[in-house]
């Protein structure tokens, strides 16, 4: 632990650097590499809907002793309409999936059930969702999606800048891409509560790029003032004295993210608990991983692209620091951001006046 | 570096935070106290029971989905569900204007009766038999299998000879017979199949109803009808005329939500404005049938969107689950804090602990208040805020590291790194907020009990953080403890990382 904070403070200082800036082609590879993936995830499989969403009914029977064959044969006897889903969940319970279902076919089920495994009818936990309302459902969710994007691309550009904002939400949208990518390909099961998870996740990975941003922020106020460093390097000096506090965000995040998901596919074996928790697990990696390599360098190369910048970067390349296009390994990143017993953060002017 | 009225301001403004934050705590305890709440609500997934959703279905012309419609059937639904006599059942209209649904939930597990009385349109109509037959399709050429009454249409005819009673997609009430208009329907039970003529006495021209048993007859329940007087009118009317006719046009049908409940042969005229409804009822069944046709039709016919049924086992389960994961999450997050910041760690601990001891209080507040109610995705947003809450924790202690790294006084780090932190910790909170808001108001059933733990212990945080960590870190900056930065405080120059020569500059400052 104390090797970690030690590790923090020579970051802060610029001491040991990590160039997650420069080297940004490379993260925008693997990151596309990753969409590209998912897509086709999506496009080849598709995503696992829970009745939730498409309709259905599920039944939960709670005994000991009972085995899936017995429920499979008991479901059979019924005369219901498509795919018949059976699962053992933890020791005692049996959890049978079937399509939607009209009310005296859904009795019919029940009935079947109390008489085979000889249960009282109030102790089957039931769910029928009817198909319309799954439509509702996924409608409401698409809904929520877009409005939560529109609404904090808004409020970032607000607090922030626009391009921080632009930023911010690529890096939202690449997270939502891969993390439903991950669904489409290990074929978990998507309900509502995995819905939740999504946009939760959002909400993380933002908190995460906010904190980086506001980092950017700060160390870039003056940049081309003083002139010494660019933007890009200025804004990579900020990464890496964040990147201790993003990892300990996210690890803290992800404790009780964990232990949720521990509980609830180890004990419970199913149902909102885990499937919340497995999506935030997911997207939590995924929103720390975008929160470093995605969003910092996006915004890079978006102000880069301003001529005031791009002057910025010819003047500290004629100086003799080491241009951007030129700096590819984290020691020779040094010299430009930290000239020795001199070092980054200190040659900005202090900020006693700010409110 | 930092100016001299700053530092000694600090403490006392320190004083006064923590004071408030002691009122808003007290405050809540005398409020739930007061209240004479003693334990959050749980929701029924926690406890057991049975919750319906209701999505309103235009059925025909005569009823179209209108706000006014939606608001009487809540009406009517409840006057049934109440009548059931469980305790804490609730029916509420969700969402706004005609795009809303109606949410049922009734705990323990009577749940069962609940889902049959609440759907139930309940649309009742007295017609007269034009032809009954065995509840079988018609083979197409053999049209003489059934008698067609005069004054058929070839087209319901046909309709007739081929409705196949025995398939149970045709025997789902459906509440969609016009009355105005001669229908075809099947029993209850799929035996038999009729022609009926036009509804002549309808629902709402009953006043009185209720389950009664008639021992001499075994042990048969009926529910016994009172008409009101135009009821009684048109019901006299009606067996006046058929008395006379032929079997099966002597038959009265009772049709509930389209289907024919029975359709006795009437001997005589009844005009006393009393009629019974017999069928193979259990005591159940007939009493909630009485109470059904009490509080009259719906308005609307409605689709089952969602019906969950939670058995109280399971409900025990989740929320041992949920409060498990909860205290594993909680403990790991403190050592956690406690190994990397040390003497900070204690002041997480405590902020944590200021946090849960607010959200519980505000949980019971609320309970009694809004009714705000306890779910299971409502602990997971509790659990999830933990990591929110703490994070907040960190980005304020690690701005104190990088300000010390700078070479500040611990007292002086405490304010600027306060300075800042403090706008990353309110844009990133809100971010929170927006997403807590939106997931609430787009979200139905669960997922706006997630959403509103969310919103609520993302206040929480921002109160806590700003009434109690920031005051308390600022106090403690000023114990020798952590301002000479002991090796346990959590600001030692080793562990933040910074040269021993630039550690004596903090000590002296």
């Amino acid at each position: 632990m104390a090797k970690l904070s030690g590790l923090g403070g020579r970051l802060y200082s610029g001491e040991t650097s990590f160039d997650f800036i420069g080297q940004r082609r490379r993260w925008y590879s693997i990151s596309a590499v990753f969409i590209l993936a998912s897509i086709a995830a999506l496009a080849i499989q598709g995503l696992h809907l829970g009745i939730e969403f498409k309709g259905g009914s599920s039944y939960t029977v709670n005994k000991s002793g009972i085995s899936v064959e017995q429920a499979r044969a008991s479901v059979a006897s019924v005369d219901i309409p498509g795919e018949i889903i059976v699962q053992k969940i933890g020791d005692s319970k049996i959890r049978i999936q079937t399509g939607a279902l009209t009310t005296s076919q859904s009795k019919g089920v029940e009935n079947a059930l109390t008489q085979t495994f000889d249960v009282a009818i109030e102790s089957i936990d039931t769910q029928i969702i009817g198909p319309s309302w799954g439509k509702e459902i996924t409608k409401k969710a698409l809904y929520g999606l877009i409005a939560f994007l529109l609404v904090i691309m808004l409020f970032l550009a607000m607090a922030f800048e626009p391009k921080m904002a632009i930023a911010a939400i690529v890096a939202v949208v690449h997270d939502v891409f891969i993390t439903v990518g991950i669904y489409a390909l290990v074929g978990f099961d998507v309900t509502p509560a995995t819905v939740i998870g999504f946009l939760t996740i959002l909400g993380y990975s933002l908190y995460d790029t906010v904190v980086v941003f506001d980092k950017v922020r700060e160390n870039t106020k003056s940049v081309a003032a003083v002139g010494k460093i660019t933007y890009s390097q200025a804004a990579n000096l900020a990464v890496n004295q964040t990147i201790v506090r993003s990892a300990n965000t996210s690890l803290i995040a992800l404790l009780p993210v964990g232990s949720i998901l521990f509980v609830g596919a180890g004990l419970l074996g199913a149902g909102t608990l885990k499937d919340l928790s497995l999506a935030l697990f997911i997207g939590l990696a995924v929103g720390t991983y975008s929160s470093i390599f995605i969003a910092p360098p996006f915004l890079a190369s978006l102000r880069e692209k301003e001529p005031a910048m791009q002057a910025l970067a010819k003047r500290v390349a004629s100086r003799g620091g080491a241009s951007v296009e030129a700096v590819s390994s984290a020691t020779a990143a040094r010299p430009a951001i930290s000239p020795s017993g001199n070092r980054g953060p200190r040659n900005q002017p202090k900020r006693k006046g700010r409110k | 570096m930092s100016t001299p009225n700053k530092t000694v301001k600090s403490p006392a403004r320190s004083g006064r935070s923590l004071l408030i934050l002691a009122v808003i705590l007290l405050g809540l305890i005398v409020t739930a106290f007061v209240q004479g709440a003693s334990a959050v609500r749980l929701g029924l997934d926690l406890r057991g029971g049975t919750s319906v959703t209701l999505q309103p279905r235009a059925s025909n012309e005569a009823n179209k989905i209108t706000s006014e419609a939606v608001d009487q059937a809540v009406t009517i639904i409840r006057q049934r569900v109440n009548s059931l006599g469980v305790a804490e059942s609730e029916v509420t209209a969700q969402g706004s204007g005609t795009n809303r649904q109606i949410v049922i939930s009734v705990p323990g597990d009577s749940g069962r009766r609940v889902v049959d009385l609440v759907g139930q349109t309940a649309e009742l109509r007295f017609r007269q038999v034009l032809a009954e037959s065995a509840g079988t399709p018609t083979p197409a050429d053999s049209s003489t299998a059934a008698t067609p009454a005069d004054g058929v249409v070839a087209d319901i005819n046909a309709r007739y000879a081929a409705l196949d009673c025995t398939n149970p997609a045709n025997r789902e009430g459906t509440g969609a017979d016009s009355p105005t208009e001669t229908i075809v329907s099947c029993s209850r039970e799929g035996g038999a199949k009729y022609i009926l003529g036009p509804a002549e006495v309808l629902g709402q021209q009953v006043s009185e109803a209720s389950a009664g048993m008639d021992p001499s007859q075994g042990v048969a329940w009926f529910v016994s009808l009172t008409f009101n007087g135009e009821g009684t009118k048109a019901f006299g009317a009606l067996t006046n005329r058929v008395t006379s006719l032929s079997s099966p046009q002597n038959q009265v049908a009772i049709v509930l939500d389209g289907l024919v409940v029975s359709a006795p042969r009437i001997n005589e005229a009844i005009p006393s404005g009393n009629a019974q409804i017999t069928g193979s009822f259990s005591q159940v069944e007939a009493q909630d049938l009485a109470n059904v046709l009490k509080y009259g039709a719906l308005p609307l016919a409605f689709d089952r969107g969602e019906v969950q049924q939670v058995s109280p086992t399971l409900g025990a389960d989740q929320l041992n689950a949920g409060l498990l994961a909860g205290f594993l999450g909680l403990g790991l997050v403190v050592i956690y804090s406690l190994l990397y910041y040390r003497g900070l760690g204690m002041v997480t601990v405590g902020s944590l602990a200021i946090a849960g001891g607010l959200v519980y209080l505000l949980f019971l507040v609320l309970g009694s208040t809004i009714g705000f109610t306890l779910t299971l995705a409502g602990i997971a947003g509790a659990i999830v805020a933990i990591g929110v809450t703490a994070d907040s924790f960190i980005v304020f202690f690690e701005r104190i590291r990088d300000e010390a790294r700078e070479g500040r006084s611990l007292r002086s780090a405490v304010e600027t790194g306060w300075q800042k932190a403090r706008h990353t910790i309110l844009v990133a909170d809100a971010v929170s907020l927006i997403a807590a808001v939106l997931l609430y108001f787009f979200a139905v059933g669960g997922v706006r009990g997630f959403a509103f733990t969310l919103g609520l212990t993302t206040l929480v945080d921002l109160v806590v953080v700003f009434l109690f960590t920031k005051p308390i870190v600022t106090i403690l900056a000023g114990v020798k403890f952590f301002s000479s930065g002991h090796r346990l405080s959590g600001l030692s120059p080793k562990s933040i990382g910074m040269k021993p020569t630039q550690s004596v500059a903090t000590l002296e400052a």
